[in-house]
């Protein structure tokens, strides 16, 4: 008696805390709300086949406890009812994948006129990149890697001479176009993770992955890194700014282009040269 | 050799080989410590498995104090937390539960259960536990080596695991990656061992159809080990090699701490596809033997026969074969190509329908039984709760763009250690306090066994269960201190301080069923042959515990399965498997 009524608030207690409970997703601040609804109907389907399956079992305990003299049935099998269950797990679970990968067709299509944006993870720091006017970002490899150009750029790739480098600083995008977010690490495997844009990728040495996200609304959003990279892993923090155009643009113009931090790090060094000579 | 006859009444065949000479102990050391046995190996098994386990369970309990206090325990700084949990995912997935299922409940239920006399070939079994016994020690020489174990992450991804940005780079990696090869080969022993017994060795009338799903259970579970573990096999060699020798197996051209280093041209994906194609079966091979302990747990204490019991091992079967086709679901932001995703999230949705079989099955064996509410079954009762949430959960994980936010974060480490971690062990409990009086002779306490049961369930449910929540908003996994983040309320602290809490009472609860296990040795109830009234082979034994080869004179004859409870018309509510047909009986044919 006292187990099966355990048993049974085990689930009611379950379904209480996941409605009251004051722990739920971080205000979404992307396009990925189908994201947030397949979950919500996933949390739907389950919750009911939790609930119904404990309740089940707690009925059977209370109903079925032994006494004295109860004999229990003799029943080896039951196809009808065995292939029921089949079918109806069967259609809820298709009830779950279609919509998820419909959304997930989405989540892989890049939008035609996403803007190209460049992150980049070492340990234990964000870099980001965007293009230039000309639109495009010059290769990089890890091989051109020095103090003078931390980000690997080649520095021969026309295209890449007029990026926008943004080091130790935040990354700003405009609210309202989509990103393509091309994801790069030079050390170790990184994660760039916005839990407000519900999206993630890991960031792989030696190949550019990506994901493509449009902010909806304005505002300030910790980046953290969701991929396990050594000692300094939990404070591998950044910040993306989202801001509407005309903010976006005066920021952009105060930044530097590769071409730009190159020479006057050339400069630097020459004069460092002669006043050591 | 015994020539035995064939049983014309019940169309039982001879005999196909005869029986062959066991070695027989000669001394103390050949019958406790270098025993032939397999009642003696899975007794050493068991209690390796539980002694690593034992630091595993500590080390988790310093994981939360600092997470539900950071900063107050100046003992414990990220470095070390990476390595405790680190070493704590290692031991608990693969020394203590795979060990503890396939080399301990393995070893001492198949040769019981099918009626035979000892494992197939008892030297190689014994080796086996003794490369386990040398995989633990390595394991746990990790501790004492220069710069500590490896703070890697129970999945040991490169680059990271052999670079110096991680801890125990020097030597931790070295040995954990040596450990696992030895672990590796001591189970490959161990396993064809298990596979070649439970198919060759069966006693007569013992058909495949007329196992206890225990066995089932066990045997896909050996089957699925032998073919994953090769693929961790070969990721640890060549992870070796790179960390060792230079090569550049998963190594690409990267750079150590602004320092251009000598690698190139290799793939960390590759090692993440060779981790997970062993990765995902292990689950299954943790989770598979517990499906059976708990088909019969369920069906001996509820006296009623386990329901559907050809659609269970169809499904089992199915299972096993399914866990091989959908590793990459753990590598939905891996950066692989994003098409895959597709395909993988349909295989691992499809793999919920045998598993909701099994769990329908279960709760409709309750259906009409005569529940004994004994400890055993309050485990397997546990075991249904926190399986299906954590299989429920995993309906989320799997399914490829639902997991996109949710990966890497604290819901994933929620839904397995309720899926693989709670679940197993309430299995592995289940088991214990149901096989003690056939491995000892004597009862485990009871009223400890139940205060035991109490707070472990409650307990663990209320760690884990409110861990999803934290994932779900946002928090990610991995982190020693969250610190100052804009999306993580301050009642999220409070939460993990609760569960801190909580952690550290179900910790306790287990050092009451250690001293349980310890004192119900000598001081335990008699148990006599067949306490439960359980039908299967291992309850039938002349002997309890049994002697050296199990059976006495004779082997057992199968007339069977092993789930006729209940029986209408039966004197008993049980029929034994090798109880002779009533007509048998009478003629007085069987002895």
């Amino acid at each position: 008696m006292a187990v099966a009524l355990i048993l049974l608030l085990v689930a009611i207690a379950s379904v209480l805390f996941h409605l009251y409970s004051p722990w739920w997703w971080t205000p979404l601040a992307s396009n990925w709300r189908y994201i947030d609804d397949t979950i919500t109907l996933t949390f739907w389907i389950t919750g009911a086949v939790f609930f119904a399956v404990v309740a089940f079992m707690a009925y059977c305990v209370f109903r079925f406890r032994h006494t004295e003299g109860r004999q229990a049935a003799y029943n080896p099998e039951n196809k009808r009812l065995e292939w029921w269950l089949s079918v109806g797990t069967g259609i809820g679970v298709a009830a779950m994948l279609a919509p998820g990968l419909v959304v997930w067709q989405q989540f892989v299509t890049v939008p035609a006129d996403a803007t190209e944006v460049e992150v980049m993870g070492q340990q234990w720091q964000w870099s980001y990149r965007l293009p230039g006017k000309d639109g495009r970002l010059g290769t990089s490899d890890a091989r051109n890697i020095s103090s003078d150009n931390p980000m690997g750029l080649n520095p021969n790739d026309p295209n890449g001479q007029d990026d926008v480098v943004v080091q130790n600083d935040d990354l700003h995008l405009p609210v309202g176009k989509p990103v393509k977010v091309l994801l790069r690490s030079i050390d170790v495997i990184h994660d760039f993770y916005v839990p407000e844009f519900r999206a993630k990728m890991d960031m792989i040495p030696g190949s550019v992955t990506y994901y493509w996200f449009t902010p909806t609304r304005t505002g300030t959003f910790e980046v953290l890194c969701a991929e396990l990279c050594g000692a300094a892993h939990a404070q591998m923090r950044s910040n993306v700014i989202v801001q509407d155009e005309k903010e976006y643009h005066a920021w952009l113009e105060k930044q530097h282009t590769f071409a730009e931090l190159s020479g006057q790090r050339n400069v630097a060094k020459a004069t460092y040269r002669s006043g050591s000579e | 050799m015994v020539d035995v006859p064939f049983d014309t009444v019940a169309g039982i065949p001879p005999a196909e080989v005869g029986e062959v000479e066991l070695y027989h102990p000669r001394s103390w050391w050949t019958r406790y410590v270098f025993s032939q046995d397999a009642k003696v190996i899975a007794v050493q098994y068991s209690i390796t498995a539980m002694s690593i386990g034992m630091v595993a369970l500590v080390l988790s309990w310093l994981m939360r104090l600092q997470l539900g206090f950071p900063g107050t325990f100046s003992f414990i700084d990220a470095n070390q937390y990476l390595q405790f949990i680190t070493m704590h995912g290692m031991i608990m997935v693969i020394y203590l539960l795979t060990a503890l299922f396939l080399g301990g409940f393995g070893n001492y239920l198949i040769p019981l259960m099918v009626g035979a006399r000892d494992m197939v070939f008892p030297y190689v079994n014994m080796l086996s536990y003794w490369v386990y016994l040398l995989a633990v020690l390595v394991l746990a020489a990790t501790f004492f080596v220069p710069g500590g174990p490896t703070g890697a992450g129970w999945t040991l991804y490169p680059p990271q695991a052999i670079l110096s940005g991680t801890p125990g780079q020097d030597w931790g990696i070295i040995f954990m990656l040596a450990s696992l090869i030895l672990f590796i080969i001591g189970f490959t022993m161990g396993g064809l061992n298990y596979v070649v017994t439970v198919l060759q060795a069966r006693t007569r009338g013992l058909t495949l159809m007329r196992l206890p799903l225990t066995v089932w259970g066990i045997f896909t579970a050996t089957v699925m080990a032998l073919l994953a573990f090769p693929a961790l096999f070969v990721a640890s060699v060549m992870l070796l090699l790179d960390r060792l020798l230079g090569t550049s197996f998963f190594m690409p051209t990267l750079v150590e701490m602004g320092q251009l280093t000598k690698y190139g041209g290799g793939s960390p994906i590759l090692f993440q596809h060779l981790f997970w194609f062993f990765g995902h079966p292990e689950v299954y091979i943790v989770a598979l033997p517990a499906f059976g302990i708990i088909s019969d747990l369920i069906s001996v204490h509820a006296r009623k026969n386990i329901f559907g019991y050809r659609m269970m091992v169809w499904a089992i079967v199915a299972i096993g074969a399914l866990s091989f086709v959908v590793w990459a679901h753990h590598m939905y932001v891996s950066g692989m190509h994003p098409y895959f995703g597709f395909f993988f999230a349909t295989t691992t949705l499809i793999i919920a329908i045998p598993t909701a079989i099994k769990v329908y099955n279960w709760v409709l064996t309750l259906w009409r039984g005569d529940i004994h509410l004994t400890v055993p079954m309050l485990f397997a009762l546990a075991f249904i709760i926190t399986f299906v949430n954590g299989g429920l959960t995993g309906l989320f994980l799997g399914n490829v763009v639902v997991d996109v936010p949710l990966s890497d974060t604290m819901f994933v480490v929620a839904h397995f250690h309720m899926v693989m971690g709670i679940a197993p062990i309430m299995a592995v409990f289940g088991g214990i306090y149901h096989w003690y009086p056939k491995v000892t002779g004597r009862m485990l306490n009871e009223v400890l066994g139940r205060f035991h049961f109490w707070v472990s369930f409650l307990g663990a449910y209320a760690i884990f269960f409110p861990m999803h929540y934290l994932g779900l908003l946002g928090m990610p996994r991995r982190y020693h201190d969250i610190g100052e983040t804009v999306f993580v309320p301050a009642s999220a602290h409070d939460l993990n301080a609760f569960m801190s809490v909580a952690a550290l009472i179900v910790g306790f609860a287990q050092l009451v069923f250690l001293f349980n296990v310890i004192w119900s040795l000598f001081k335990g109830k008699e148990a006599g042959g067949n306490p439960w009234g359980a039908a299967s082979l291992e309850w039938q034994t002349p002997e309890t515990p049994p002697g050296h080869g199990n059976w006495g004179k004779e082997l057992p004859i199968v007339y069977r399965w092993a789930y006729d409870y209940s029986v209408p018309g039966a004197i008993r509510d049980f029929v034994p498997q090798n109880e002779p047909p009533a007509a048998l009986s009478a003629q007085g044919a069987h002895p």
